[in-house]
């Protein structure tokens, strides 16, 4: 017999927090989140950069501060059971979740669901820069990650690819541990960040910020050496001979983010193929009754206090779900 | 100083199944590799096809060999643990004028020997093949070609010939290759190899499977009559949901210099569209372009119009070591005791079982006395991977060893186990560990798992995490370390 849940959370970032503190609030009492690292909080951890809370808590914070609050909250919840270093595998329509932990595997049925699985990085390849493949081409989470939590230095010349609000925050934060940020390049005509990040990551520090260019090879056999870069038209042509070289050992890649919906997708789940998020009408629902999505994995948001306040919702309408079952 | 009976130069598939065969005899075998693993070389951007023979001149070295590795192959896979499936391939054409160009394939086919091909038309296509395009009209049908994962193969390979004896030199670049008469007598005497870390070798024999290195090798023994010209191919991955867009290999008639662009079945369960096929100079040059690109997506779209590039994930280039049309596979009789194999592009990976027997018998000619051993351990223990288990194995085996149930690559279900295991068994790299076991080869390219993977492989080798490579020395991933744990 498969052990029944009334709510499982697959994701302990700041949309499965918020998504649990809130399903408790509206009447969910049997609540798990399964969370696949060893800590709650999910990405937050990596962004040390203070500018999180500014709409939900109304102070600035960072990233790990503003986990913290949520951590605090859900600790004095005995009745949310958070199980971390929980690996889901499988997914299906009736909601039964296999997931894999150290040494156990385990197979539970939910009432009600909530995804909050975030999203990954576009890579290097999904947007198809050319030339070789040698160590030193980093998503920029993954510097991030290597530089914050682990105190790793990835690169010491860097060119950033796309400027999507990472890519940003890590040109500065590479310029803090003196490494020299060569440029940041651009396809579009405009930074594809927020503007309070150009000016305070990019401008501040006087990093060369190309819009309108395209890296056109990426050079190095066994670490990057350099790139060639060239400019475009509107229509994303090459302009001819625009082309210069930049000389680095490093490569960001910024270039977005795509919404991690292939546990659902494998249960079912219409999934719209070119955002890869839910297709269905009504915030954080899906064509799966009583599975429901929030977070970046339900559409990717700008800042992480509206994913909060919209998560919450997702907890409120679990439980409405619940409470609809028991009728 | 040890002498060896043979030395082969060259880790790649060709040298692995040679030494794999000749681990079986009471010979003293060693295997020199210049890169930091096995299948670092050529092996590595192999598209895994094992073809059944057909596009090969009936007349060839090669077709004979592909043919006969067809078969060997089913055996090796079956003993090493290495998973081969047989899905069978389709030449497709979309023209009726094409069609006497299949009858041609087909026949020389069975000149060659390959069983059970077959000329299908337009209603066993829709059938069998429903993704492919209304506009292809027939095929031939070869249902003996099979996929395996050709660097698996190379790993499994060369772990069991060193189970049986063989010495593995990684990172040992042959630079000079000294033969040696014994002064006053017939007799032969030996080779004296020096490598770029200066460490010498003396040898009876030796066999030069050096892939694209292979003219140059040849010339240090003081042959110098073929030239590898290395033929580009550029190959892209589609994401893991696209596993079933087709049902068999699928290729177009073949090109002149290669058998065209493919849709290739992987064993890993992604398929791969490519290779394109361009004559370079640089033996280096692995990058990828805007255009092979557009060549690659441009003709598989013929075959099957739903293909998108949205589908891409990954995608890498790789060398194919030609030397004229055949294989070169032959003792040089000029320097007694020098073995070549080059020229082993297209069909070399079904070849090797086939080729590796050829060079024993060339041994053997030479007056080698090859003495089976008492004691030859065919096979190994398969390498466990969770991706392709059922989940009640999943079960069985997290239960017996926790790492098991220690999930580090996410998208494709690799464990920390599965790593730690691949590091005993010689992964030194980053790539040793993607092609060992997947981990990083999936649609986040490792952005989740890279830092698991680099303190696990840190702590496992005992070397500083800065001192962790891709591919080998100067590919190293972190450039400074901060703190102290």
């Amino acid at each position: 017999m498969i052990k029944q849940r009334e709510l499982v959370i697959v994701g302990g970032g700041p949309a499965g927090m918020a998504a649990a503190l809130s399903a408790y609030k509206n009447g969910v009492k049997d609540i798990l989140i399964l969370e696949r690292d060893e800590y709650l909080g999910g990405i937050l951890n990596q962004c040390i950069h203070p500018g999180f809370g500014i709409d939900y808590f109304k102070e600035i914070l960072t990233g790990p501060e503003y986990a913290r609050r949520f951590i605090n909250k859900l600790e004095q919840v005995p009745r949310i059971e958070v199980s971390l270093r929980s690996f889901v595998v499988d997914l299906t329509k009736d909601k039964v979740l296999t997931f894999l932990k150290p040494g156990s595997f385990n197979r539970i049925k939910a009432k009600a669901l909530i995804m909050a699985t975030g999203c990954r990085e576009k890579t290097r390849e999904m947007v198809h820069i050319p030339g070789t493949r040698p160590a030193g081409i980093f998503s920029a989470g993954l510097a991030q990650k290597m530089i914050n939590i682990e105190g790793l230095i990835p690169g010491k010349k860097v060119v950033i690819v796309g400027s999507g609000d990472i890519g940003l925050i890590m040109a500065r934060r590479f310029v803090l541990e003196g490494a020299q940020v060569k440029a940041v390049i651009e396809i579009q005509k405009q930074s594809q960040g927020l503007l309070r990040n150009v000016v305070q990551c990019v401008q501040d520090y006087n990093i060369p910020f190309f819009c309108q260019h395209k890296i056109s090879k990426i050079h190095g056999n066994s670490r990057v050496e350099k790139v060639s870069v060239v400019k475009v038209d509107k229509n994303f042509k090459t302009v001819a001979n625009t082309e210069f070289e930049i000389e680095c050992d490093s490569i960001l890649i910024s270039v977005g983010l795509i919404p991690e919906n292939e546990l659902i997708e494998m249960a079912g789940v219409k999934i719209d193929k070119n955002t890869n998020t839910p297709v269905y009408k009504g915030l954080n629902k899906t064509s799966i009754k009583g599975l429901f999505v929030c977070g970046n994995s339900y559409k990717v948001y700008d800042i992480v206090d509206s994913v909060s306040s919209d998560s919450e919702k997702a907890g409120q309408s679990a439980a409405e779900y619940l409470k609809r079952g028991k009728k | 100083m040890k002498i060896y009976d043979v030395i082969i130069i060259g880790a790649g598939v060709v040298g692995t199944a040679i030494a794999r065969e000749l681990s079986r005899y009471e010979l003293k075998t060693a295997v020199l590799e210049k890169e930091i693993e096995p299948a670092f070389g050529v092996s590595k951007s192999n598209s895994g096809i094992i073809h059944p023979g057909t596009q090969n001149h009936c007349n060839s070295l090669k077709g004979r060999l592909c043919v006969e590795g067809n078969k060997l192959m089913r055996g090796i896979a079956h003993e090493l643990g290495v998973d081969f499936k047989e899905v069978g391939e389709l030449i497709v054409v979309f023209n009726k004028k094409d069609i006497p160009r299949l009858i041609k394939l087909k026949e020389e086919a069975e000149k060659l020997g390959v069983p059970k091909i077959q000329i299908v038309g337009r209603g066993w296509l829709k059938e069998h093949e429903p993704n492919l395009s209304k506009k292809a009209i027939a095929a031939l049908y070869a249902p003996t070609a099979g996929i395996l994962s050709p660097y698996r193969l190379v790993y499994d390979m060369i772990e069991n010939a060193q189970n049986n004896g063989v010495e593995v030199y990684a990172q040992q670049e042959v630079i000079q290759i000294k033969p040696s008469k014994i002064r006053g007598s017939k007799k032969q005497g030996y080779f004296e190899i020096i490598t770029s870390s200066k460490r010498k070798f003396k040898t009876k024999y030796i066999i030069n499977s050096a892939g694209l290195f292979a003219d140059d090798i040849s010339k240090l023994a003081g042959i110098d009559d073929f030239k590898i010209k290395p033929r580009k191919g550029e190959e892209f991955i589609l994401d893991k949901k696209k596993e079933h867009i087709t049902n068999h290999l699928l290729f177009p008639l073949p090109a002149k210099k290669s058998k065209g662009v493919l849709i290739i079945k992987t064993s890993a369960g992604n398929p791969m569209i490519g290779p394109t096929a361009c004559d370079c100079v640089d033996k280096y040059d692995l990058s990828t372009t805007d255009a092979g690109l557009k060549k690659v997506l441009s003709s598989v779209k013929r075959m099957i119009p739903s293909i998108s590039h949205k589908d891409i994930i990954a995608y890498f280039a790789g060398l194919r070591p030609a030397a004229g049309e055949d294989f070169i596979i032959r003792h040089e009789d000029k320097v007694p005791g020098f073995i070549n194999v080059a020229g082993i592009q297209s069909p070399g990976l079904t070849a090797a079982p086939a080729i590796a027997l050829m060079a024993c018998a060339i041994l053997r000619q030479q007056g080698v006395n090859l003495k089976k051993k008492k004691i030859f351990h065919k096979t190994r223990e398969k390498t466990t991977h969770l991706f392709e288990m059922p989940f009640s194995h999943t079960e069985k085996i997290i239960k017996e060893d926790p790492d098991y149930g220690d999930i580090v690559c996410r998208c494709e279900m690799v464990s920390a186990k599965e790593i730690k295991e691949a590091i005993k068994r010689g992964a030194k790299t980053l790539d040793g560990i993607k092609f060992r076991t997947r981990a990083q080869a999936g649609r986040c390219h490792g952005s989740f798992c890279t830092c698991r993977i680099l303190k696990i492989l840190a702590e496992n080798s005992k070397r500083p995490i800065t001192q962790i490579t891709k591919k080998g020395a100067g590919s190293e991933i972190v450039l400074e370390k901060r703190c102290n744990d």
